[in-house]
């Protein structure tokens, strides 16, 4: 029973977090794309409680928690704060333009499964099927970075790649071992004090956060 | 032969119930909005009134305006007659193919379309180059969401994938909750109800399927708004067909085929507390809105898609 | 062991004093003290490792071998000049008023900080950890490279910010593929991780889940290495940075994500049991070298110019490596360490060149010989050494790579050849008009500690003329070790 449960959970989760990924791409307001990035955070701590409870591994109660904690709260409202005090442009102001975008974000869901496929079939666990999706996530992020203008933007599709090699670990995997985790989060939490301060020197050197500007200097 | 007039009775029973599902729509709007409203009877008297009074031809109209909503009409109860009710198998059960069924429904839309335009009134003009629009978009989400069934259950025709869900059993998969929450966004389009275009007025300017009609009376614009009203009835039956078809009868037994009929009845009216729920709460939505809703429709189902190939399919 | 507790330790105790140290004096012999006792740690383990062959050290949490001890060694020496030379050049920009003295201390904490990482990935046996301390040297110098402040230097780190950011998630996308290979085999937890437990057990992992997580890392890790084409944020990273971290970019952080690709190699062989790997690499390394080679030629920059000429031998490397040979892989391993004497020298060269000069725009950088003779001749000399002209060491293991390659894949010979030819050409149509010629009324004297940069010199020279029979051993034992001879 547990174990198709646990299946049910993570079939769920991956198709939350490949939602929440393009639905990333598909925001044009910044409150609203913060909104979907704190989701994607609360999606993934439950998820990963939930596989926690179903596998009995501590462990991963405890990225759980800092998942949650970081991901779901403190980082989106660190954002929202920056924007706010730095009277961002509440626009999104993407590159490309979202539809095309968003046929993109389909033809790269296509080609990460194309590419993991053969590993799908040589794993035994019941998760395996979600590594095309983590892969996905991690492109759609890569994609949301390379199509986007401002620091923040770009941030956000940072952190949204952070997420999902998160659930990739967790979703593949069960989580990787405590020390990587930690480790990670630790990481994620270091990159977000830099990226915070190189707001404010990008804000003050270039006098906004459009990072075109800042190419043409 | 039984099994011929069960199935009569079920397109008759589409046909000749759709305005009073209208009307039970009214209503349930108007109680919600602290208004009385019209008795859930008064389409049929509409539409008998419309029926016996005398057309205004516009002197331009061609063939086309007249014949527009004879085609409209048939096309929708051939639409209605493919689409199963409360008996999943009959006679004619390999017609019930889905990419059928979205045919003879842009049949329907084209045409109301083409004698929108035909007039060459402003409104109708308009109207129609909209509707084409959106239908150009919502057209490929609806495939889109129904095709997500269909890899399902390895068929496009629909008594195939209901029998292929009946026996599956309850089905908790994402790429279902996709495909339907995509479904519900089309229907709403194809239905031109709230947020996407208000049925119940002829006076916005952002009007899309009212405007094609403005030039309809008498006998045309009777048919014309009974296919709408079968339309809507046809899109909840054939959710609850692909997503909920549980009760629906698969032999010609009398408990069976009224059980099925209390159960279609039960869902729909759930589905039109939905709806009503969702007009009254949710103001219209911009115009220019509109084909990004239906491009996300697309994407839901599109994704929904995705998921039952890599998560549900994966490397089985 | 206790040398490693002094090889960690140093530099995480000194980033911590120098965080607090704004004395330009003291905090300057703070960071050569701490760096000279990292180097004293160095060759202190590298002699046990010598002795005694591999070392376990803290519950196998960490390993010393022959391969990342040598590492280990360079890191710390090139680490100790660059301390020693960053004294006198920090203190002229605090002069001139390029940092002020809160920055002084973030230059000194970073670098510190910096060369922790760099121990930490390199004697680490827990693949995370790897991952995690190449990131913690990226943050590190994001912040070093943005030091001053000007609108360049900004826009630089940030680009280097979030491509290496990118770069590195990949990596980690690879690791976590890796650990889905691995906990199979290994069971959950940090084992499936541990380096040593997974090269035991290699040969078990799934080859196709380590191919693909072997792409990841490739893209993922070559980003950090500089290979094209992710290789963009380098050139920008290293001429707007101060010139100690460019110096410490080149000659150390390459090397690093260079070393975890390969370990990870290492890995990925025993298990497909083909050269998948390695041809990966190898067609990395060649297009990197032929897209920094023709680079050279269009810049306007000295250091961004060096910084090619970085990209083009870390390309080199990356294509020796993949070569996989234990010629290829003696050759590779003498190539980083020239590669770091000589590189990291000519950034200390070029940062002097541009103080006096007051400018990093070639065309206006003039007869350094006759200006100040000590940075004109370092300049040439530099120049030459990395051009790879005998008898410098960079010759000697450029000539190796070329036999390495002869022997396995005689057809890139002849990219390798175009590739280094083209990049020497690029070097030699900028340098000479720089050393000679006519000092420029602009340029002025500055304090110039050429000390380092000669024993660089004169080490790639040695290494060049003859390698200490100890030096050759212990890369013998090292490039057996790479190739799959036993752990």
């Amino acid at each position: 029973m547990s174990q198709i449960l646990l299946q049910q959970i993570i079939t769920m989760g991956a198709a939350l977090m490949l939602l929440i990924s393009f639905a990333l791409l598909a925001q044009k307001r910044m409150l609203s794309l913060l909104h979907w990035f704190a989701l994607q955070g609360i999606v993934l701590a439950a998820v990963t409680a939930l596989v926690a409870y179903t596998s009995d591994n501590t462990e991963l109660y405890v990225s759980a928690a800092i998942t949650l904690v970081l991901k779901g709260m403190l980082l989106p409202w660190v954002l929202w704060k920056i924007i706010r005090q730095m009277h961002v442009h509440r626009e999104v102001e993407p590159l490309v333009n979202i539809p095309v975008t968003m046929l993109i974000a389909a033809a790269l869901v296509v080609f990460s499964y194309q590419v993991t496929l053969p590993i799908e079939h040589l794993s035994h666990l019941i998760t395996r099927n979600t590594i095309a999706v983590a892969m996905a996530n991690v492109l759609l992020g890569m994609l949301m970075m390379i199509t986007r203008k401002k620091a923040i933007t770009q941030v956000i599709g940072f952190l949204a790649i952070e997420n999902s090699l998160f659930f990739a670990g967790v979703g593949a995997t069960y989580g990787m071992p405590l020390v990587a985790e930690l480790g990670v989060a630790f990481d994620v939490l270091i990159a977000s004090v830099v990226f915070g301060l190189f707001f404010y020197q990008i804000r003050d050197t270039f006098e906004s956060l459009d990072l075109n500007k800042m190419e043409n200097k | 032969m039984t099994i011929f007039l069960v199935n009569i009775a079920q397109i008759l029973l589409m046909v000749l119930a759709a305005p009073m599902a209208a009307g039970i729509v009214k209503k349930m709007k108007a109680r919600l909005q602290n208004r009385q409203g019209a008795g859930i009877f008064q389409p049929y008297r509409d539409l008998s009134k419309l029926f016996g009074k005398e057309m205004v031809l516009a002197d331009h109209a061609s063939w086309i305006f007249r014949a527009a909503p004879y085609i409209v009409f048939t096309s929708t109860v051939l639409a209605a007659s493919v689409v199963p009710v409360i008996v999943v198998d009959s006679p004619f059960s390999w017609t019930a193919d889905v990419i059928a069924l979205a045919g003879f429904l842009a049949i329907g839309t084209f045409f109301t379309a083409l004698a929108g335009m035909d007039i060459g009134t402003v409104f109708g003009g308009m109207g129609a180059s909209r509707e084409m629009t959106f239908s150009a978009l919502a057209e490929p989400a609806l495939l889109m969401s129904i095709f997500v069934l269909s890899v399902t259950a390895q068929s496009t025709n629909l008594s195939v994938m209901i029998h292929h869900i009946l026996d599956a059993g309850i089905l908790l998969k994402p790429s279902i909750a996709f495909a339907l929450i995509a479904m519900l966004m089309v229907s709403i389009v194809e239905n031109g109800r709230i947020p996407v275009d208000n049925p119940g007025t002829h006076l916005e300017v952002t009007m899309i399927h009212e405007a094609m009609l403005l030039e309809y009376s008498g006998r045309h614009l009777a048919l014309i708004e009974w296919a709408t009203q079968i339309k809507l009835v046809l899109f909840a039956t054939l959710i609850f067909d692909l997503f909920f078809p549980w009760g629906i009868s698969t032999a010609v037994a009398t408990i069976a085929l009224l059980t099925a009929l209390a159960l279609w009845i039960f869902k729909l009216i759930l589905f039109f507390v939905l709806l009503v729920i969702i007009e009254t709460g949710l103001a219209k939505m911009r115009l220019f809105e509109v084909p990004q809703f239906l491009s996300t429709a697309f994407f839901l189902a599109l994704l929904g898609m995705f998921m039952h190939y890599i998560l549900e399919v994966g490397a089985q | 062991m206790n040398w490693f507790t002094f090889l960690l330790g140093a530099p995480l105790v000194a980033a911590l004093w120098l965080a607090f140290d704004a004395h330009p004096y003291r905090s300057a012999w703070v960071n050569k003290i701490a760096a000279a006792l990292t180097f004293v740690a160095s060759l202190g383990l590298a002699v046990q490792v010598l002795e005694s062959g591999r070392i376990m050290v803290w519950d196998d949490w960490f390993f010393i071998d022959a391969f990342n001890v040598f590492l280990v060694a360079l890191t710390a020496f090139v680490a100790t000049t660059t301390a020693i030379f960053s004294g006198p050049y920090m203190r002229h920009e605090l002069e001139i008023g390029k940092i002020d003295s809160g920055r002084l201390r973030l230059y000194h904490a970073m670098s510190q900080l910096f060369v922790f990482g760099m121990f930490l990935g390199q004697t680490s046996n827990n693949l995370g950890i790897v991952w995690l301390s190449l990131e913690i040297a990226t943050l590190a110098t994001v912040l070093l490279v943005s030091l001053y402040r000007t609108p360049g230097s900004i826009a630089a780190a940030w680009k280097y910010l979030i491509i290496c950011g990118v770069g590195i998630s990949l990596a980690l996308f690879g690791t976590a593929m890796l650990y889905f290979a691995s906990s199979d085999v290994l069971g959950h937890g940090d084992a499936a991780l541990t380096w040593t437990l997974l090269y035991a057990s290699a040969d078990k992992l799934d080859p196709t889940v380590m191919s693909l997580a072997f792409v990841f890392l490739m893209v993922g890790y070559g980003t950090k290495v500089g290979l094209a084409p992710m290789h963009t944020w380098l050139p920008d990273a290293h001429a707007e940075g101060p010139t100690p971290v460019s110096a410490v970019l080149s000659g150390l952080l390459l090397n690093l994500a260079l070393y975890s690709l390969v370990r990870c190699k290492m890995l990925v062989d025993v298990s497909t049991g083909t050269h998948f790997a390695g041809n990966l690499m190898m067609g990395f390394g060649l297009l990197s070298l032929l897209v920094a080679g023709f680079s050279l030629h269009k810049q306007h920059d000295i250091k961004r110019m060096f910084s090619f000429s970085s990209i083009e031998h870390m390309a080199l490397m990356t294509f020796t490596f993949g070569i996989g040979t234990p010629v290829a892989n003696f050759a590779a391993m003498l190539h980083m360490t020239t590669h770091s004497l000589v590189k990291s020298a000519i950034f200390f060269t070029v940062g002097h060149a541009a103080q006096a000069m007051g400018t990093q725009v070639m065309s206006n950088i003039r007869g350094l010989i006759n200006h100040q003779p000590g940075i004109g001749w370092g300049l040439l000399i530099g120049t030459c050494a990395i051009a790879g002209f005998p008898p410098f060491g960079v010759f000697t293991s450029e000539f190796l790579i070329f036999s390495a390659a002869l022997q396995s894949y005689p057809w890139t010979v002849i990219v390798l050849l175009l590739g280094l030819l083209i990049a020497v050409a690029g070097l030699f149509r900028f340098v000479p008009d720089m050393t000679y010629g006519e000092v420029p009324e602009y340029a002025k004297q500055v304090h110039a500690n050429m000390l380092p940069v000669y024993i660089h010199f004169a080490l790639a020279l040695l290494l060049g003329i003859s390698i200490p029979g100890f030096l050759a051993g212990w890369y013998h034992q090292a490039a057996a070790l790479i190739a799959g001879g036993g752990v």
